[in-house]
C-alpha cells in the first residue's frame, strides 16, 4: 500500500466530513450515532495503523512510507515517518478511540464534538507525518484550530480566558518559525525535510544590531524554531498557559493536549533543532538544560501546594516535560532514548490522570482536592488504578514512565553533572505531590456526606483505562518493545548530529 | 529452580490480588501462603547444594540504549542464597502468621474485605525483594528497591482510615527516595565512569577507575569513592541509617507482620545487602567506608538511646532494629562484609521473632501497644512469653563468653564488635556499639519486664480476656526460635570463624590463591590456575607492580563477596585482647542488671530519675527532634516556595510580564468570542478547515496515482 501513510492521516477527516453533511444532528439518536461514528472511525484508523507499525523496518533509518506530489501553489505534500514519527503516530491512534470515549458523556453539541476530534486526529498526525516543512507547518498550526474550538466551546467556566491564553502564547511563538521556515527556503532553496535535515548551514558569527552572534544564522534559525517548540512542550517559563487549558478543557480535550499536543515540540527539536542547527544546539544546549531542571523543580514545587487536582496534574506534566528537554539536549544516546521514551510513556501516564480526574469530576461536580477523602472505601477499583497512575507519574521502576525518566537522567549525567543532580531531585519532589495527593483522596475517613453516595467505575470507564495500564506495564518491564523502533533512528541522529558539529568546527566555536 | 523462587509470590500476589473474588478470601490466603512455603523450601535446598560459584541466568532484555544493556537476569551467588533463605523463610512464616494476625481485624467494618489485599500485597514485596538480592546489574536491584519501597508503602497505609498510617506510608516512600536519590545518581555515575552498570563488567574496572578522579559538583574526587558514596546514600535511606532514619519508627503504623517482615527482617536489610554486594567497590573506597563505619556507629548508639524510654512496644522494637542495622553497617564498614551478613541472617530470625512475639502480645492484648498497659502476661500468654526470651536472649548476646557457644545474636554481635576493634583499632565505632549493646540489653529487658512481669497495669478487661495467640501463630514463633538459638552456632565459623571454610563459602578470591595464580601465569602453568581454589584469574595489567607489600587483588566479579589483599581485620579481629571480646558480655550484663533494678526491685525509679533529668529524657523521648528539624528545615520551606512560585511567579512575574500586551487584548478578542457561541464563527471555522482538508485530501489522492 503506497497510500498507507495518507490513508491513516485521512481516514479521520473523510470521517468527519460524512459526519458534517450526511448525519442530522440534534436528537439523541444521532448524537448516539455520531459518537459511535467517531469511535468507528478512530477505531478503523487505529486498525489500519498497524499495517504501518507491521510494516516498518526499524533498521534502515530513512524514511519509510515516503509519499510525494506536486500539490497546489507550487509547494509539495511530502509525508514519510522515521522511528521517532511512526511511534508518535501509534501514539494518536492508539488514544484516540479512548478519548472519543471518554467524550461520551458530553451532551453539548454533540456531533461538533465528534468532528473537532476528527479533524483534530488528522491534523496530530500529520505534524509527525510530514517532511515538507509547509506542510508540516500548515499542520502544526491547523491543529490548533480544533483545540482551540474543544476548549473554547465545551470548556469550564473561564474558558475564554484559557482559550485566548493557549491560542495567543502557542500561535505567537509560530509566528516566529514562519519566519525561521522563510529564511531557511531563502537559504537552501528548498521546503523538503530530508534534504534540510543534511543541509550545512552557515555557523559563521554575524552581526545583528552591533552584537556577533556566535554560531550565526544557525544560531537565530535555531531560536526561531524554539520560539515555537518551547511553547508547545511548555518549558520553563513559558509554561502557564497549560494549567489554565487543562483545567477550563474538557476531560477529552485534557487527554489529547497532554498526550499529543505536547509532545509536538519535543517532537519538533528533534525533527529540526538538532539535525538542522547543531552549531546552535550546542551553543544552547547548556543554557536550555538549566530551563529544563528549572521547570522539573519550579513546576513539582508549584505542583505540591496546588489544590485543584487537574491542575496539579498539569504541573507534573510540566515537569515531565522538563525530563523530556533536558534528555533530548543532552544530544547523546540515552538522553534522547529517554526523552523519547518519557514522551511516549507520559502519553499513557498522563492520559489515565486526566481521565481518572474526569471521572471524578463526572460524580462530584468539583476538582477540589479539599473535597475529597477516603474515596478508597466506596470506589475500590478507581482507588487502585488510580495508584497505580500515580506511582507511574512518580516513575516507578516496572511502568514506563521510570524507563524514560532513567535515560533521560543517565543521558544528562554525561553531557552535566550538576544538572544532572539538581534534575533527580525531581524523583523526590514528585514522589511527595504525587502521593500526598493520593493520600488526601483516597485515605483516611470517610467523613462528608457527598461521598456517601458514589459509585466506582463502571465498564465503560473500566475499558479506557485497561489498555493504558497495559502499555504502561508492558513497555515499563520490556521497554525493548519500544526502544527496538526508535533505536537506530535515534543512534543515527546523534551520530548526524556530532559529525556535522565536527564538520563545521563548531567545537572550538562552543568552547 | 531459581526461577521458580522468584516468581511463585509475584504469581501468589497476581491470583490473590484479582483472584481473590473467584477463589474467596480463604484461598487468596492458602495460593499465597502455599506458594511462598514452596519458594522457601526450594530456597533452602539451594541454600544447602549450593557449591558457591556464579550462576547468571538470563531472563530476557531489559532497557537497551546504546552502550547501555541491561538484561532481567538472576545472579545466583552465596550472597543472594543467604538472602533467599531469609527472605523466603521469614515471608513464608510472616504469611502463616498472618491467618491469625488478621483473622479479625478491628480496623475494618465488617463487611470490607481486607485479607485478599493484605496478602497479596505481603507476596508482591516478597516478589520485589528477591528481584532485588537476584538482580545482576544495578538496574534491576533498583527495580527491586523501589519495588520494596512500593510495597512497604502500601502496607504501612493499610489501616487507611487512620490518618496516621497514610501518613507514616507517605514519610517513608519519600524519606526512602532521597535515598534513592542518591542510588540513581550512583548508577549514573557508574555508567559515566565503566560504560555498563552490569555487576561483573563493573567490578573488573574498579582498580582502574580507583586511579582517576572527575570533577563532581565543582570538586575533584576520586572516581570509586564518588560511586560508593551515591550508592551508600541509597543505602542509608533503605536501612534508616541515621538522618534518613525518621521513616522506620512512624512505619510501626503497619499491622504487626509488616513490621516484622518488612521493617526488621528483610527491606530495611536491603542497605546491608547493597554494600556487601559491591564489596569490590568499597574495598576501593576507604575514605566511603570511614563513613559508613561512622555513620553506623552513631546509629548504633543513636537508636539504642531513643530505645530506652519508648513506651510503644513496636517503637522499642523499631529502634532496636535501627541500632542493630547501624551494627551490620559497621562491620561493612571496616571491610567483614561476611560478618555483616551474618548478623543479617541471625537478626533476620531474632527480629523477626521479636516482633512476630511483640504482636502476639498485642493480639491477646486486643491492640493496646502501650507497654505501661501490660504487666504480668507471663502466665497468660507462656508460648509467647517464652518465644519473647529466647529473642531477648538474642538480641542482648547472651552466651558463654570466650568460647562458640551461645544465642545467635551473642557470636554474630560479638562478631561486629571485635571486628570493630581490629578496623578502627579501637576508636569511635567500637565504643559506640559497646555502649550500644548497654543500651540494647536495657532496654530489652525492660520491655521483658515491663510487658511480661510485675503487676498488671491498665484496663484490666484486657487483661482478663488476654489469651494465648492461636496455633498459626505460635508455630512461626518456634522455627524462629531454632534460628534464634542455633543460627549463630551453626553458621559462626563460615562467616567469621574459619577463614579457609569462609573463603571456602562465599566463594572468595583469596590474596594466597592469588598469589598461586599469579606465580602459576608466571611459570606458564595455566593447568595450575584452574585448578587453584576461586578460579580466581588476575585481570591483564595487573601483573605491573604494585604499592602495597602484598600483590594486589583485581576483582573479577567471580565469587560473592571481595575483599582486598591488605585487609585484614578479620585475623586482627581474631586475635583481639580478651578485654574487648568479653566487653559486650559485660556491656549486657549492666544492661540486665540496671533493668532489674528499674522495673523489678524498684519500679519507681525511672520516673524519679526521669524527673531528675528532665531535658535528657524529653529529648530522648522526642528521638533527637529529628522530625521537628526537618519539618523546619525541608517541609515548611519547600511548600512555602511552591507558593511563592505558583502566586508570586506564575500568576505574579510570567503571566503579568508576558501577557501585558494579551490582558490588554484579552478582553477585546473575549468579546468577539462571545460570538464562537453563537455558532457562527465555529461553522466558519470550520468551513475553512474542512476546505483545505478536502483540497489536500483530493491532490493525494489524485496525485498519488501519477
Amino acid at each position: 500500500m503506497q497510500n498507507l501513510l495518507s490513508i491513516i492521516t485521512f481516514i479521520p477527516v473523510l470521517a468527519a466530513i460524512i459526519l458534517a453533511i450526511v448525519m442530522r444532528g440534534g436528537t439523541e439518536a444521532a448524537d448516539r450515532n455520531a459518537k459511535w461514528f467517531a469511535l468507528t472511525a478512530t477505531s478503523v484508523t487505529f486498525l489500519v495503523s498497524l499495517f504501518l507499525l507491521a510494516g516498518y523496518n526499524p533498521n534502515n533509518t530513512d524514511f519509510q512510507f515516503v509519499e510525494q506530489t506536486k500539490w497546489i501553489l507550487g509547494m509539495n505534500y511530502k509525508v514519510g515517518v522515521d522511528g521517532i514519527s511512526l511511534i508518535f503516530v501509534m501514539l494518536i491512534t492508539f488514544l484516540m478511540p479512548i478519548t472519543i470515549c471518554s467524550a461520551w458523556t458530553n451532551e453539548k453539541r454533540v456531533k461538533e464534538y465528534m468532528i473537532a476530534f476528527l479533524v483534530l486526529e488528522t491534523f496530530m498526525i500529520g505534524v509527525f507525518t510530514a517532511l515538507d516543512i509547509v506542510l508540516f507547518y500548515l499542520f502544526f498550526e491547523a491543529s490548533l484550530i480544533p483545540m482551540f474550538l474543544i476548549i473554547g466551546v465545551w470548556g469550564g467556566r473561564q474558558r475564554v480566558y484559557a482559550t485566548f491564553k493557549f491560542f495567543l502564547y502557542t500561535f505567537l511563538g509560530s509566528v516566529l518559525m514562519l519566519v525561521g521556515i522563510a529564511w531557511m527556503f531563502a537559504i537552501a532553496g528548498t521546503t523538503d525535510i530530508p534534504t534540510l535535515m543534511e543541509y550545512d548551514f552557515p555557523s559563521m558569527p554575524v552581526d545583528v544590531l552591533g552584537f556577533s552572534i556566535p554560531g550565526g544564522v544557525q544560531t537565530l534559525l535555531f531560536l526561531a524554531f524554539f520560539a515555537s517548540f518551547s511553547v508547545k512542550t511548555p518549558m520553563w517559563p513559558v509554561h502557564t498557559w497549560l494549567p489554565d487549558a487543562h483545567v477550563q478543557a474538557p476531560t477529552a480535550g485534557s487527554v489529547d493536549l497532554a498526550a499529543i499536543l505536547l509532545k509536538m515540540g519535543g517532537y519538533g527539536f528533534l525533527r529540526f533543532s538538532l539535525p538542522m542547527f547543531p552549531v546552535g544546539t550546542e551553543l544552547l544546549a547548556d543554557f536550555i538544560m538549566w530551563l529544563s531542571v528549572i521547570a522539573i523543580i519550579y513546576a513539582s514545587l508549584v505542583a505540591l501546594v496546588q489544590t485543584d487536582m487537574k491542575k496539579l496534574i498539569a504541573y507534573s506534566s510540566v515537569a515531565h516535560m522538563g525530563f523530556v528537554t533536558l534528555g533530548i539536549f543532552s544530544v547523546n544516546k540515552q538522553g534522547i532514548d529517554g526523552a523519547v521514551y518519557t514522551m511516549l510513556s507520559h502519553g499513557f501516564v498522563s492520559s489515565a490522570l486526566f481521565l481518572s480526574v474526569g471521572f471524578i469530576y463526572d460524580r462530584l461536580h468539583t476538582r477540589e482536592i479539599a473535597a475529597f477523602g477516603g474515596l478508597v472505601k466506596r470506589m475500590p477499583v478507581y482507588a487502585m488504578l488510580f495508584m497505580f497512575f500515580t506511582m507511574a507519574n512518580v516513575g516507578l521502576p516496572g511502568t514506563s514512565s521510570f524507563v524514560g525518566e532513567f535515560l533521560s537522567l543517565a543521558g544528562a549525567f554525561q553531557a552535566n553533572r550538576l544538572l544532572a543532580v539538581l534534575a533527580t531531585t525531581g524523583v523526590i519532589l514528585s514522589a511527595c505531590y504525587g502521593l500526598w495527593l493520593y493520600r488526601r483522596m483516597f485515605f483516611g475517613p470517610m467523613l462528608k456526606e457527598s461521598l456517601k453516595a458514589v459509585v466506582d467505575l463502571d465498564l465503560r470507564e473500566k475499558a479506557m483505562l485497561a489498555p493504558l495500564v497495559i502499555m504502561t506495564l508492558l513497555l515499563g518491564v520490556y521497554p525493548s518493545l519500544l526502544t527496538d523502533i526508535i533505536g537506530p533512528t535515534v543512534a543515527n541522529l546523534v551520530e548526524n548530529y556530532h559529525a556535522s558539529l565536527a564538520a563545521a568546527g563548531a567545537v572550538a566555536v562552543a568552547h | 529452580m531459581p526461577t521458580i523462587i522468584l516468581f511463585a509470590p509475584l504469581l501468589g500476589a497476581v491470583i490473590a490480588g484479582f483472584g481473590w473474588r473467584l477463589i474467596t478470601e480463604k484461598g487468596a490466603q492458602l495460593v499465597t501462603t502455599g506458594l511462598l512455603f514452596l519458594s522457601a523450601i526450594l530456597s533452602w535446598i539451594v541454600f544447602i547444594t549450593f557449591d558457591g560459584t556464579t550462576q547468571h541466568i538470563e531472563l530476557f532484555s531489559f532497557i537497551v540504549s546504546g552502550d547501555l544493556e541491561t538484561s532481567w537476569q538472576i545472579r545466583l551467588d552465596r550472597l543472594t542464597t543467604i538472602m533467599l533463605v531469609v527472605i523466603n523463610t521469614v515471608s513464608a512464616l510472616v504469611h502463616l502468621y498472618s491467618w491469625g494476625y488478621m483473622a479479625h481485624d478491628e480496623n475494618f467494618e465488617g463487611n470490607e474485605r481486607y485479607k485478599a489485599r493484605f496478602f497479596s500485597y505481603l507476596s508482591l514485596f516478597t516478589f520485589m525483594m528477591l528481584a532485588l538480592v537476584t538482580a545482576d546489574n544495578l538496574l534491576q536491584m533498583f527495580f527491586g528497591w523501589e519495588g520494596v519501597g512500593l510495597a512497604s508503602y502500601l502496607l504501612i497505609g493499610f489501616y487507611y482510615k487512620k490518618p496516621s498510617a497514610g501518613a507514616a506510608a507517605i514519610k517513608a516512600f519519600v524519606v526512602n527516595r532521597v535515598g534513592d536519590f542518591g542510588f540513581l545518581l550512583g548508577i549514573f555515575a557508574l555508567f559515566f565512569l565503566s560504560g555498563s552498570i552490569d555487576l561483573d563488567t563493573i567490578f573488573q574496572q574498579v582498580p582502574q577507575l580507583a586511579q582517576i578522579t572527575v570533577p563532581f559538583l565543582g570538586l575533584e574526587v576520586n572516581a570509586v569513592e564518588l560511586c560508593a558514596l551515591l550508592l551508600f546514600i541509597g543505602a542509608m535511606g533503605k536501612s534508616a541509617q541515621l538522618l534518613l532514619h525518621t521513616w522506620l519508627p512512624d512505619a510501626m503504623e503497619g499491622p504487626t507482620p509488616v513490621s516484622a517482615l518488612i521493617h526488621a527482617a528483610t527491606m530495611v536489610t536491603a542497605g546491608v545487602f547493597l554494600v556487601c554486594r559491591m564489596s569490590p567497590l568499597y574495598e576501593f573506597a576507604p575514605d566511603t567506608k570511614m563513613f559508613i563505619t561512622l555513620i553506623g556507629g552513631t546509629t548504633a548508639f543513636f537508636a539504642a538511646t531513643v530505645g530506652l524510654v519508648q513506651n510503644d512496644i513496636k517503637r522499642v522494637i523499631a529502634y532496636s532494629t535501627c541500632s542493630q542495622l547501624g551494627y551490620m553497617f559497621v562491620a561493612a564498614g571496616v571491610g567483614v562484609y561476611s560478618v555483616a551478613m551474618f548478623h543479617l541472617l541471625t537478626h533476620a530470625f531474632f527480629k523477626a521473632m521479636l516482633f512476630l512475639g511483640a504482636g502476639s502480645v498485642i493480639h491477646s492484648m486486643h491492640h493496646e501497644q502501650d507497654m505501661r498497659s501490660y504487666g504480668g502476661l507471663r502466665k497468660k500468654i507462656p508460648l509467647t512469653f517464652w518465644a519473647m526470651m529466647i529473642g531477648t536472649l538474642a538480641i542482648t548476646g547472651v552466651g558463654i563468653p570466650l568460647t562458640h557457644i551461645g544465642f545467635a545474636g551473642f557470636l554474630s554481635k560479638d562478631a561486629i564488635i571485635e571486628s570493630a576493634w581490629a578496623g578502627t583499632h579501637g576508636g569511635y565505632a567500637f565504643w559506640m556499639l559497646v555502649i550500644a549493646a548497654l543500651f540494647t540489653s536495657f532496654y530489652s529487658w525492660r520491655l521483658m519486664f515491663m510487658t511480661f512481669f510485675g503487676t498488671p497495669r491498665g484496663d484490666m478487661k484486657k487483661h482478663d480476656h488476654a489469651h494465648e495467640s492461636p496455633r498459626v501463630m505460635t508455630i512461626p514463633l518456634g522455627v524462629l526460635a531454632l534460628g534464634a538459638v542455633f543460627g549463630g552456632m551453626i553458621w559462626y565459623n563460615v562467616f567469621f570463624g574459619d577463614h579457609q571454610k569462609m573463603t571456602q563459602f562465599f566463594h572468595m578470591q583469596s590474596a594466597h590463591v592469588e598469589a598461586q595464580t599469579a606465580v602459576a601465569q608466571d611459570e606458564d602453568h595455566p593447568v595450575l590456575a584452574e585448578v587453584a581454589e576461586g578460579d580466581a584469574v588476575a585481570a591483564p595489567g595487573e601483573a605491573a607492580p604494585s604499592a602495597h607489600e602484598k600483590p594486589d587483588l583485581a576483582p573479577t566479579g567471580e565469587g560473592a563477596i571481595f575483599m582486598s589483599a591488605d585487609n585484614e581485620v578479620i585475623e586482627e579481629a581474631h586475635h583481639a585482647p580478651v578485654w574487648v571480646k568479653v566487653s559486650p558480655f559485660i556491656a549486657m550484663l549492666i544492661g540486665l542488671g540496671v533493668a532489674w533494678l528499674f522495673y523489678i526491685v524498684n519500679p519507681a525509679l525511672p520516673a524519679k530519675l526521669a524527673k531528675g533529668m528532665p531535658a535528657l529524657h524529653r529529648f530522648l523521648l522526642n528521638k533527637w527532634y529529628f522530625d521537628e528539624l526537618y519539618d523546619a528545615i525541608f517541609r515548611r520551606p519547600a511548600l512555602a516556595l511552591g507558593q511563592f512560585f505558583w502566586k508570586k511567579g506564575d500568576e505574579g512575574t510570567i503571566d503579568g510580564a508576558l501577557n501585558g500586551l494579551a490582558y490588554k487584548l484579552i478582553p477585546a478578542l473575549a468579546r468577539l468570542a462571545g460570538r464562537i457561541q453563537s455558532g457562527y464563527l465555529f461553522h466558519y471555522a470550520f468551513a475553512m478547515v474542512v476546505g483545505i482538508l478536502v483540497l489536500m485530501f483530493w491532490v493525494v489522492l489524485t496525485g498519488g496515482s501519477q
